[in-house]
């Protein structure tokens, strides 16, 4: 399945699980987890770029999905 | 995008509070930069004190991290020295409206080509929370424990007042117009300032019941609306809501403080040498 872009937690150390990303998700596949964010449903990220313009550390990134 | 470009690598995480709007405005800068045709090394970037004076440690640009309120004074003083360079400062509300609120009317007059970025989350939050000029009245802040009697300036209509050219309000709940915004400022050839609301969910946020992070940007969304909307609200709603937008921008080149002092240094030396 080809979505094009998904997200990826890119620098997991500075995050601080402050919840903005959850909360911009439409598709709601970011929650927060113990100690930082946590991705339960790739599958049905549509590469919105939401949380990664509003994370104020930096620590997702949007990337080009592998799969075909 | 290659935010690691423009980022110290080394000095991340940054020290902002889970949940600050600080990291978003940068996040947006960034991003905005990105997009303009500037050169890199042809920039440099001011701060003051306070929270907002952290960003320059984190931008991988020259940068300048100045004492309090006088950001707008050290930029000055670069862009006199070489009108060439992109100047950009970021400033706080206690920062650049408290301490260095004479400096930025002063800029604002004089129309130099500076970017100024002022990150408002009303409140000094560094060194505790107390009120700033930006608080809004009956407001919490462990300097007004009962409630903060005095009003807070509209910004943009005080830097409109005093002639600056680019003036424009954005807010982090909205990262894509901060953009936007950020990058017309970059472009525009005068003094350009984007007032930029931001959360602060600890010193603020704790003091006024305002929630998390998540609930104040809610707030800021409910408490903001569209400047072409704005326009078009009656009299008492429009001072029940913050525009967001470029609300003023007059293109005039020729009235940029470095191009009218070029000008001066012409005609002093014409007239030195009759």
């Amino acid at each position: 399945m080809a979505r094009g872009e998904r997200i990826e937690i890119e620098h997991p150390d500075w995050c601080k699980n402050c919840g903005i990303c959850v909360s911009v998700c439409p598709t709601d596949i970011l929650i927060k987890g113990k100690k930082i964010v946590e991705i339960f449903d790739l599958e049905k990220c549509i590469g919105c770029h939401n949380c990664e313009l509003i994370c104020p550390d930096f620590v997702l990134k949007v990337v080009a999905s592998d799969e075909d | 995008m290659e935010t690691e470009k423009y980022l110290r690598m080394d000095k991340l995480p940054h020290i902002w509070c889970p949940g600050c709007g600080h990291g978003t405005i940068l996040n947006s800068f960034i991003r905005a930069f990105t997009e303009s045709d500037l050169d890199q090394d042809k920039t440099v970037v001011i701060s003051g004190i306070g929270c907002s004076g952290r960003a320059t440690g984190y931008l991988n640009f020259d940068t300048l991290h100045t004492t309090h309120g006088r950001a707008i004074a050290f930029a000055t003083g670069v862009k006199m020295a070489n009108p060439n360079l992109n100047v950009i400062v970021m400033t706080g509300d206690g920062d650049g409206t408290a301490i260095g609120g004479n400096h930025l009317i002063h800029a604002a007059r004089r129309n130099i080509d500076l970017t100024v970025i002022l990150f408002n989350n009303q409140i000094y939050g560094m060194t505790g929370g107390q009120f700033s000029p930006m608080t809004p009245p009956s407001d919490m802040a462990t300097t007004a424990p009962y409630g903060n009697i005095d009003q807070n300036f509209d910004l943009a209509q005080l830097v409109e007042g005093a002639g600056g050219t680019f003036i424009a309000r954005g807010a982090t709940f909205d990262p894509r117009q901060l953009k936007r915004l950020y990058l017309a400022a970059l472009k525009h050839k005068g003094f350009s300032f984007v007032e930029s609301f931001s959360q602060c969910p600890v010193s603020y946020g704790r003091q006024n019941g305002s929630g998390d992070a998540v609930e104040m940007l809610k707030s800021q969304k409910k408490n903001t609306v569209d400047f072409k909307k704005w326009q078009q609200l009656s009299t008492e709603k429009k001072q029940l809501l913050y525009p967001l937008g470029i609300l003023k921008e007059v293109d005039s080149p020729e009235s940029e403080y470095t191009v009218r002092y070029k000008k001066i240094i012409a005609k002093a030396n014409q007239e030195g040498a009759l």
